[in-house]
């Protein structure tokens, strides 16, 4: 069992922060891994990044957003109660180095996930600049600690409510067109976001990074679930991954996959909702 | 001679078990198992050879005329103690060996008649004595101040953390997964493995001192150089062969085509069948196709007509004779109304727009010339090739070496496949204090040879943790 000791909402209920007690995962953590969680005995077991790890405290943070059964019944959990199974730390780390300049885009929840790694480029001594975007104001996550470690920092909204007005792309293509030292990018939030800030880099020929969140069931090797094709080749995103070269990856079956079991979940979301009233 | 001819005249006892058509439409166990009578009456049917043929055939040597004695004359509970000394988990075996491959191929009677049912019997006593609840502990020596860690929860490390920890060893179980039992509770159906004997059996190492932690992917968590840092004196890695192997052929990442592993593991240890009262979804197929010819290929077969298919084909490259499965599995498979497309091979999968598997290209076999298995290779015939119309596929052609724990084990000496290189009888490997054995030390085989592994390594071990020099800390 593993104990909540803090919980925070986000973004107007959309996302939930969770840091967990987990003294051994919380030691060995790298920016770039996950955890896999099962709620209850009969719940599913779900990957989520870890946002931040004290090794002192002994606690990971998840951050998640709501977005079926299994999220939305992490989120009824409350300070003090406990999640009965936290596998971790998985994945493979970040490959962090000094490269110079890099940029780091992240889209919704997928900021989450970018900020430690956007910490670690910061600390080893690059010049980073950070593109966080969201659909509107209000689901904007992470904003102050994305802006702390990064020595450029943009927002954009779908909408037009804060900072520019369109997609985290829009501002890339400009930083793109406007500096020629850009080394890497990296970008994480959803597979559309990821497809589109790789079409734009694929341009400039700059070697991007994005996270792939495929779905799921051990993650740690043995079932294959988490297949993707990266350069042709058939990868498990558990253990090969989850960061891979963006222009190899093939999106399109990325999101068809993902989309697997929509009926399933939806059955799932729907009984779970109906149970709650 | 009088007498032996008597003998031979009771005909093998069957074993009750579900109709087959309603059957292959539950999850609940197929046989029902012998009653006390049939099981006497079977048990009766033994000559009480004095060179038994049957032991022989035994991976663990199990003392098959004494037990079977015991059981022909009503000392049930003793039966299963003298099943016990020779096999920690008869209630496994007895429902899981290939008997007629071991046990029962040697059985003298099955020259001229069938052998004993020496299978079914283990079983009886085995769930005789867990019914009645008699399962008493025995006397566990002084603690010997050694610690033992042990990676893998599957019948090799079950087993031989029984072993140890009679032996006075203090000996921790570290497992990746939420539970314990490897293969024999992610891979094996309910319909043929009850959950709850493994758990009885995990209940009862856990009574005797085992101590389990589950959640510990080792590699990641912990490695063995730090379990070893942590005043483990031993470590004995039993992570059995936890890798699909995929064909590689075009389409094969559409949705709706599974590994066995992960069909098997959604299933099984996910309860995906009990979906929606557990949480994990999994594709309930109309027209199924599972490639391969093992039981692993069985087991998925049976687990899609469970869940509600149409129709489910084998889809088997040689012929029914180099059928890989257990005898008594492909039968069941038949009867439930499993169909076989024996010498047949996919090429390549078609899908549709949203990503699904609709059909699957295949072609025709024959056999050609022995391979290095002695088995007829099979060669694709000419101009063979067809469609079969399909929306959920189960690949199950193998498995491989997971490289988590592997990986990272400085100097573990591994062969050209990434397993791991162990002393067959000892189990010991090339790292110091580090035994292994089980599936990842041969490729997959058998609980029995993995349990037989798991035996073989305690007595090194313990040898090893006895003798003072090995391990001051
Ligand atoms: C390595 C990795 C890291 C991730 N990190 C985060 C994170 O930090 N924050 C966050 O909000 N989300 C993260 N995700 C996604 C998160 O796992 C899914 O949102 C979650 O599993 C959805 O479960 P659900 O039951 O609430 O929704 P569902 O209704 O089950 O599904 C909603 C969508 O989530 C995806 N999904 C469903 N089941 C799984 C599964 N078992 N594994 C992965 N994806 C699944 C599917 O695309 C599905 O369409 C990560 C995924 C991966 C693979
Ligand atoms: C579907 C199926 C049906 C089968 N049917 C039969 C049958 O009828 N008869 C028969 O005799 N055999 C059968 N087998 C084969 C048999 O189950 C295996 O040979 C046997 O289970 C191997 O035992 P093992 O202890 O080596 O490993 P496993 O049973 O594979 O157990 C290994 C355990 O180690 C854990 N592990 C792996 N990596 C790590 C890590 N890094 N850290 C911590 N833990 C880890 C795994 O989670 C697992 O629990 C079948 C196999 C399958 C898959
Ligand atoms: S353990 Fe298996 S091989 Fe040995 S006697 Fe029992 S059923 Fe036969
Ligand atoms: S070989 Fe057959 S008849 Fe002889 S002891 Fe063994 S089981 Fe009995
Ligand atoms: S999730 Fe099972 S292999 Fe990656």
């Amino acid at each position: 069992m593993f104990k909540i000791v803090e919980k925070r909402e986000m973004a107007g209920n959309t996302v939930c922060h969770l840091k967990i007690d987990a003294p051994l995962i919380a030691k060995k953590a790298q920016p770039g891994q996950f955890v896999v969680l099962r709620a209850n005995e009969t719940g599913e077991r779900i990957p989520l990044t870890m946002a931040g790890n004290d090794p002192a405290k002994g606690t990971i943070d998840i951050i998640f957003q709501v977005v079926g059964k299994s999220t939305a019944l992490l989120r009824t959990f409350n300070k003090g109660d406990a999640i009965l199974d936290v596998i971790g730390p998985l994945g493979k780390p970040t490959h962090v180095e000094k490269l110079g300049t890099v940029i780091c885009v992240g889209g919704g929840t997928g900021i989450a996930v970018l900020y430690p790694i956007t910490r670690a480029f910061k600390e080893i001594g690059n010049h980073v600049i950070s593109i966080v975007g969201a659909r509107t104001k209000d689901l904007l996550i992470m904003e102050a600690e994305m802006k702390g470690v990064s020595d450029e920092f943009f927002v954009t909204t779908d909408d037009g409510s804060y900072g520019r007005h369109g997609f985290v792309t829009d501002a890339l293509k400009d930083l793109l067109d406007a500096r020629k030292d850009v080394k890497l990018v990296i970008g994480i939030g959803p597979i559309p976001m990821m497809k589109f800030v790789c079409k734009t880099t694929e341009v400039y020929g700059i070697k991007t990074m994005v996270s792939l969140n495929t779905i799921m069931v051990d993650a740690t090797g043995m079932c294959g679930a988490c297949r993707a094709t990266v350069g042709g080749k058939t990868q498990f995103c558990c253990v090969d991954g989850p960061e891979f070269d963006g222009h190899q990856v093939n999106f399109d079956e990325l999101m068809k996959r993902q989309a697997a079991y929509l009926k399933e979940e939806r059955q799932s979301y729907e009984r779970f909702q109906k149970e709650q009233r | 001679m009088a007498e032996k001819e008597k003998k031979e005249k009771i005909p093998r006892q069957p074993m009750p078990e579900q109709d087959p058509k309603v059957r292959s439409r539950n999850f609940e166990e197929v046989p029902y198992g012998y009653t006390p009578e049939l099981a006497q009456k079977e048990a009766n049917r033994c000559l009480q050879c004095k060179k038994p043929k049957c032991t022989e055939g035994c991976p663990v040597g199990v003392k098959i005329p004494e037990f079977v004695n015991l059981i022909a004359g009503g000392d049930f509970i003793g039966a299963a103690k003298k099943l016990k000394e020779d096999n920690s988990l008869p209630a496994v075996c007895g429902r899981v060996c290939p008997q007629e491959s071991q046990c029962e191929s040697l059985c003298i009677l099955g020259k001229k008649d069938e052998p004993v049912a020496v299978g079914r019997l283990e079983r009886f006593a085995a769930d005789y004595e867990r019914k009645q609840g008699t399962v008493d502990l025995p006397q566990i020596p002084p603690s010997t101040g050694k610690k033992v860690a042990v990676v893998g929860s599957g019948p090799a490390g079950l087993t031989l953390a029984g072993d140890l920890v009679k032996q006075g060893h203090q000996v921790t179980i570290f497992e990746a997964l939420h539970k314990p039992g490897g293969v024999l509770v992610y891979g094996i159906p309910e319909f043929r493995l009850p959950k709850a004997i493994v758990d009885a059996e995990v209940d009862y190492l856990q009574r005797l001192g085992v101590e389990i932690k589950y959640n510990y992917v080792i590699g990641k968590i912990l490695t063995v150089d730090e379990l070893f840092a942590m005043g483990y004196h031993a470590v004995f890695l039993g992570v059995g062969a936890g890798l699909p192997v995929f064909m590689n052929i075009p389409g094969e990442n559409l949705c709706g085509i599974y590994s066995a592993n992960e069909y098997l593991t959604r299933s099984n240890l996910m309860k995906a069948y009990l979906f929606p009262q557990y949480d994990t979804p999994i594709a309930v197929g109309k027209h199924v196709a599972v490639i391969g010819g093992g039981n692993v290929a069985m087991d998925s077969a049976r687990t899609a007509l469970r869940l509600g298919a149409e129709t489910v084909h084998i889809v088997y490259r040689r012929s029914k004779t180099e059928l890989p499965a257990r005898a008594e599995e492909a039968h069941h498979a038949e009867q439930e109304g499993v169909q076989f497309k024996f010498l047949t091979n996919p090429l390549r999968y078609i899908g549709n727009n949203d990503g699904w598997v609709t059909g699957m290209e295949c072609m025709e076999m024959e056999l050609g010339e022995p391979d290095e298995s002695g088995r007829r290779r099979p060669v694709p015939k000419k101009d063979s090739n067809f469609i079969l119309d399909v929306d959920l596929v189960v690949v199950s052609i193998g498995t491989g070496a997971n490289p988590i724990i592997t990986g990272t084990v400085p100097n573990l000496e591994l062969n050209k496949w990434g397993y791991i290189v162990a002393d067959p009888e000892t189990g010991k490997t090339s790292r110091e204090g580090v035994y292994a054995g089980g599936d990842i030390v041969t490729g997959s085989a058998t609980v029995i040879l993995a349990m037989g592994a798991g035996r073989n390594s305690s007595k090194a071990m313990h040898e090893y943790l006895m003798n003072k020099s090995n391990t001051v800390a």
